[in-house]
């Protein structure tokens, strides 16, 4: 089974608690971590992602879509880093909905952003798509990557 | 989970139940190349109705199942990609180059009895 991790429960803060602080604009709530460490994992993350985007309110093309970018993602860190995590959470700014997927692992690093970036560039075993389509499809997408020590992939997608 | 392979006369219908890891396509690839010596099977019809999502990975793989059955001797045809799919692939930029697609097993079935009449009428 894929360890899955939620955020603590905030809503009963102990009388030893400081009061929470106001929540953050754009922050997740509800974040759902799935930990990817087999293909299997894979399935889990998209599908977790798909149930999430329901619950938002996208439509089924959109959660098919968010689903599809959501495997790419998560199929990178095992191709590349072996093990990581994707963590889901809804967005909400004020105005709008969203759901941000941030994935992270402690890998190997891209040497080449912009290479990598590039479509139908691989140095693994998939047809180069990977984050270029998904970036394609989200309406935020954001990369940071540090050889030797890892990457993180932060995307989010709005509700229209 | 093993993808379930029928034969049908001189075809091989896989059809692929819910969501299959990687390692569930690459066995399908190596059990379509060996059943279809062992069948002598001239199509392959490969249903993906029930796949939620047609990622990068399925896509290469499903291209080179479609490859490794032509190279011996059978020709593929996947069926059954659903509209949101269908369209979550065009938008990230995946194709299915070279491989037959049709709506549903039945016309998949046609589309390969087609071919096999051609193949004989060439034959002549």
């Amino acid at each position: 089974m894929p360890d899955e991790r939620t955020s603590p429960d905030l809503t009963t803060p102990s009388a030893a608690d400081p009061p929470p602080a106001p929540p953050e604009r754009g922050r997740d709530d509800a974040a759902v971590c799935v930990s990817i460490e087999t293909e299997g994992d894979i399935v889990t993350a998209r599908q977790k992602g798909r149930e999430l985007a329901a619950t938002v309110g996208f439509t089924a093309t959109d959660q098919t879509i968010l689903a599809l970018a959501i495997s790419e993602i998560a199929r990178n860190i095992i191709s590349y880093a072996k093990r990581g995590t994707v963590t889901l959470g809804r967005l909400d700014d004020g105005g709008r909905c969203g759901v941000s997927v941030v994935a992270e692992d402690q890998g190997p690093g891209i040497p080449d952003v912009d290479l990598a970036m590039r479509d139908g560039y691989s140095t693994a075993k998939s047809l180069g798509m990977g984050l270029p389509g998904a970036k394609r499809v989200m309406d935020e997408f954001d990369l940071t990557t540090v050889l030797g020590e890892g990457t993180t992939v932060k995307m989010k997608k709005w509700l229209r | 989970m093993a993808v379930p392979l029928l034969k049908q006369g001189d075809v091989l219908i896989a059809s692929i139940q819910a969501a299959l890891t990687d390692q569930d396509l690459v066995q399908l690839r190596e059990d379509i190349a060996d059943r279809v010596g062992r069948f002598r099977s001239r199509g392959v019809v490969i249903d993906v109705t029930s796949l939620d999502v047609l990622d990068s990975f399925a896509t290469r793989t499903l291209r080179s199942i479609a490859y490794t059955a032509k190279l011996r001797g059978a020709n593929t045809v996947v069926v059954g990609i659903q509209p949101d799919v269908a369209f979550a692939m065009v938008q990230l930029g995946l194709a299915l180059e070279g491989i037959a697609t049709a709506l549903d097993l039945e016309e998949g079935l046609a589309h390969l009895d087609a071919l096999a009449t051609e193949g004989r009428h060439r034959a002549r």
